[in-house]
């Protein structure tokens, strides 16, 4: 493959005391796809999240972003760059309205930091209100954040990070919380908000369903490894990961 | 309709400030004092939108009065308009440089780092006698008002309502600053500073320009405070001096510019006839009163004045936007 990748990781590795989170992970990270990763708990996914968010340094190893190295960047100068994150528990202003905690988005995203220009007045207004639509959640926009169900939360948080114009979203368990009811739709939601905005993105994924219909391709992640990477079909139907990760006998 | 209102009843509380020493005219030292506390306390309210107290703001209060008491000295008694500005650049200043330090922290330790500066400060201005005028302190002399030289009655007037307009312009500027982008991301440090820095936003950015709009008002204080004492001490730094200012924004009510006000016009009238009509007990008497608030009534003064004021259906307005009620 000729294309160069969007996100690529060289011999990342850590531990914390005698586990190992990741031990030399290499992967390479496309534009315009949904990659999943799966794998049982503690093989390191979230790990991985944050040592490509910035938000762990990895003792040794490298990660390219766009070609550059940003192996010991800040959280705020990636995000910056086009890394975004959205959080497994919904990182929300919990003081503030959706509308307002898209606006501190907007206003992050271009830096405005005007003293005296009312923040529901900027400019990214009309951005942000976009966003929120995209994610279906342009009806709460008045509410306070923290009397929202989680699903919602969910796709505000999702919203936050795409406000801020990514190239490239990591989501930890996007559908953790959701009633199982509403968790094809949430993701639904999320994909085609993703589509629209023309961002790459990462998600850690538990439910194999969810996994086969929404990713482009699959990585599965066992003890700080990447043990198998391809299509959905191909990942979910071989008999190892069947046995170490979904828990059925093949 | 209701933006105009939210503007007319402070306008009416500035009325009523603005016409009590016409009635009471022994009142109005007292209220030019309160008047010039209530900026230090805004500067304290300030930082409390971030969720941290400082225990130490008495610092900047002190760092201003000195300045202006030393630039009217060297002026030959000065012109207000200086000696004021030299206060509050002077708390700036001095603000940028403490506060690269002590953003760092939070919390207790954000508290502790205040209180302990400003003590060494207040240890400075005692022990260095020979400039600082020690323990005794220095007099201040009565600065001119835009170059006219005024007798005490007349001075003490345009004292009173210079503060008054000066408060009222700070409330204003502060009330913008708050609802600005930057003065909504100090309210996000509190309950979010992960997502501030996933936003690409540095927080500690935040918090320190919060932390020297919080000194400016506080060193604009100060230096009022000087002018209208005509003296400073040591004990204008001192900590005790930091919690009266942190003691009024929660009888005021922290989440509320206008508490600074309220809080310390009620302090200081508290504190004035207390202490004449009960002298031995008007600390308890003060120390009750923050108990009931804190008990009963967490949003300080401003909070029960809310509370009675009408609820226009629950149709709130946010910057021009209406908020529908939850479903």
């Amino acid at each position: 493959m000729t294309e160069r990748p969007l996100l690529e990781t060289r011999h990342l590795a850590i531990s914390f005391g005698g586990v190992t989170a990741a031990s030399g992970i290499n992967i390479s990270i496309y534009g315009n796809r949904r990659l999943a990763i799966i794998g049982p708990n503690g093989a390191g996914k979230t790990t991985f999240l944050n040592l490509c968010t910035g938000y762990l340094k990895p003792h040794s190893g490298q990660i390219f972003f766009d070609g550059k190295d940003v192996t010991r960047v800040e959280p705020r100068l990636l995000v910056r760059r086009g890394v975004a994150r959205a959080f497994q528990i919904p990182q929300l202003f919990t003081e503030h309205t959706v509308m307002e905690n898209m606006l501190l988005a907007g206003a992050a995203a271009s830096r405005r930091m005007s003293p005296f220009l009312p923040m529901t007045r900027i400019p990214e207004r009309k951005d942000v209100q976009h966003i929120l639509e995209m994610v279906k959640c342009e009806h709460l926009s008045d509410r306070p954040v923290a009397e929202l169900p989680e699903g919602q939360r969910k796709l505000v948080d999702i919203a936050l990070a795409l406000a801020l114009k990514p190239k490239l979203l990591f989501m930890d368990e996007p559908t953790s919380g959701v009633a199982s009811s509403e968790k094809f739709e949430v993701l639904e939601i999320i994909a085609g908000a993703l589509d629209m905005a023309g961002v790459t993105s990462v998600f850690v994924e538990h439910d194999m369903g969810i996994v086969e219909r929404f990713a482009d391709e699959v990585a599965v992640w066992n003890r700080g490894e990447v043990l198998f990477r391809g299509s959905p079909q191909d990942v979910l139907a071989h008999p190892d990961v069947m046995r170490d990760v979904i828990g059925e006998d093949a | 309709m209701i933006q105009s209102l939210r503007l007319l009843i402070p306008a009416l509380a500035l009325v009523v400030v603005a016409l009590i020493p016409v009635f009471a005219p022994t009142t109005q030292v007292l209220l030019t004092l309160a008047l010039a506390k209530s900026l230090a306390v805004l500067g304290v309210i300030v930082l409390l939108q971030a969720g941290q107290v400082s225990f130490g703001h008495a610092l900047y209060f002190a760092v201003a009065a000195y300045t202006a008491t030393f630039v009217g000295k060297v002026m030959g008694g000065g012109e207000i308009v200086v000696t004021l500005l030299a206060g509050a650049v002077a708390a700036g200043t001095v603000s940028v440089v403490v506060g690269l330090f002590v953003t760092r922290y939070r919390h207790i330790f954000f508290g502790m780092l205040n209180l302990a500066l400003s003590m060494i400060f207040f240890s400075f201005l005692e022990k260095f006698y020979f400039v600082t005028g020690g323990s005794d302190g220095l007099s201040v002399a009565r600065p001119t008002v835009i170059g006219l030289s005024l007798e005490r009655g007349p001075f003490e007037a345009v004292l009173f309502y210079g503060s008054l307009g000066l408060v009222a312009a700070a409330l204003f500027l502060t009330d913008r600053f708050l609802h600005s982008s930057i003065g909504q991301m100090m309210r996000a440090i509190k309950t979010n500073e992960v997502r501030l820095e996933y936003l690409g936003i540095s927080a500690r950015h935040v918090l320190l320009i919060g932390y020297v709009v919080s000194a400016v008002l506080c060193g604009l204080g100060g230096a009022l405070m000087a002018t209208a004492q005509g003296i400073v001490t040591p004990e204008y730094a001192w900590w005790i001096r930091s919690g009266e200012f942190v003691f009024i924004a929660i009888l005021g009510g922290a989440g509320s510019i206008g508490g600074a006000v309220a809080g310390a016009l009620i302090y200081e009238s508290v504190r004035t006839y207390a202490a004449a009509f009960a002298a031995d007990i008007w600390q308890m008497v003060l120390g009750f009163i923050l108990l009931v608030i804190i008990l009963f009534a967490p949003k300080g003064i401003m909070g029960i004045f809310q509370g009675l004021q009408p609820r226009a259906g629950s149709s709130r307005t946010r910057g021009g936007t209406k908020v529908e009620p939850a479903e």
